[in-house]
């Protein structure tokens, strides 16, 4: 493929997309579903109404929206830019996560969580560094 | 123990979904063409693969499950503790798939893992 002018640019805008709308999906979820609380019995009725909760909140949602947009992104960018190029982008994403949910729901983030959110951005970026194609394909 | 059980949930379910989806997917073969008309063609091809409702049934449990978990847990440990999915899926990819997974990779797995531990760690 040769590379169109602009390309880069494309590329960077929607892995940018990527890595902000997937976190602030989860994160508005996460909101959404501190209103709308833990189902306190496991029984039918109980879940029920959880549902009907669930469903008439906007935080959640907006949420199934963000994460909708960050789908469309990922399989955007995927139809020209290699899989193994995006995937260790979207490890930061376990890291803006975590900055979103201490300020947008102001979560309380030990040093020693850092530690560990920082450790599964590398390994995720080096899950991510190797070919994406290992199976044979048939000619 | 409900926690547990539901962060099992969504990782178990989460990646069994993935997997049964890409197994639909390579059934039905690389996509070349994406003028529209194709592109809804082969959206309809995807609706008649068997793999394709299992996994989209997986991952609907899966979403449920983190939205169990979302009501009473820190999205900031939530979210992390579901990157063992990557641990999950490459042994899935490898039993299910029959995929070579890299030595390197499985390193990356491994971080992967330990940075889970020391997330799980940090809530006590």
């Amino acid at each position: 493929m040769t590379d169109s002018p602009g390309l880069h640019f494309k590329t960077f805008l929607l892995i940018l997309m990527i890595v902000v709308f997937a976190p602030l999906g989860n994160v508005l979820l996460g909101k959404g579903m501190k209103t709308v609380g833990p189902a306190t019995h496991w029984a039918l009725a109980d879940l029920w109404s959880v549902f009907i909760r669930i469903c008439s909140s906007g935080y959640i949602w907006l949420g199934v929206a963000s994460l909708m947009t960050f789908f469309v992104a990922y399989m955007l960018v995927l139809t020209w830019a290699d899989y193994s190029y995006v995937q260790p982008a979207s490890s930061f994403s376990y890291a803006m996560v975590a900055l979103l949910g201490y300020l947008l729901l102001g979560e309380v983030i030990t040093p020693l969580r850092w530690l560990g959110i920082a450790m599964i951005c590398l390994g995720v970026l080096i899950v991510g560094h190797t070919p994406p194609r290992t199976t044979a394909v048939k000619v | 123990m409900r926690e547990f059980l539901l962060l099992c949930v969504i990782v178990v379910a989460g990646t069994g979904g993935e997997l049964c989806v890409t197994r639909a997917m390579k059934q039905i073969g690389e996509v070349t063409d994406f003028r529209p008309s194709a592109l809804i063609r082969f959206i309809l091809k995807t609706l008649v693969v068997a793999w394709m409702w299992i996994g989209i049934a997986m991952m609907t449990i899966a979403f449920f499950a983190l939205l169990a978990a979302l009501s009473f847990e820190n999205v900031s440990f939530v979210v992390p503790v579901t990157a063992l999915s990557y641990a999950a899926g490459a042994v899935g990819a490898v039993l299910f798939l029959r995929e070579r997974i890299s030595f390197q990779r499985w390193i990356g797995v491994l971080i992967v893992c330990a940075g889970v531990t020391i997330v799980l760690l940090s809530k006590h």
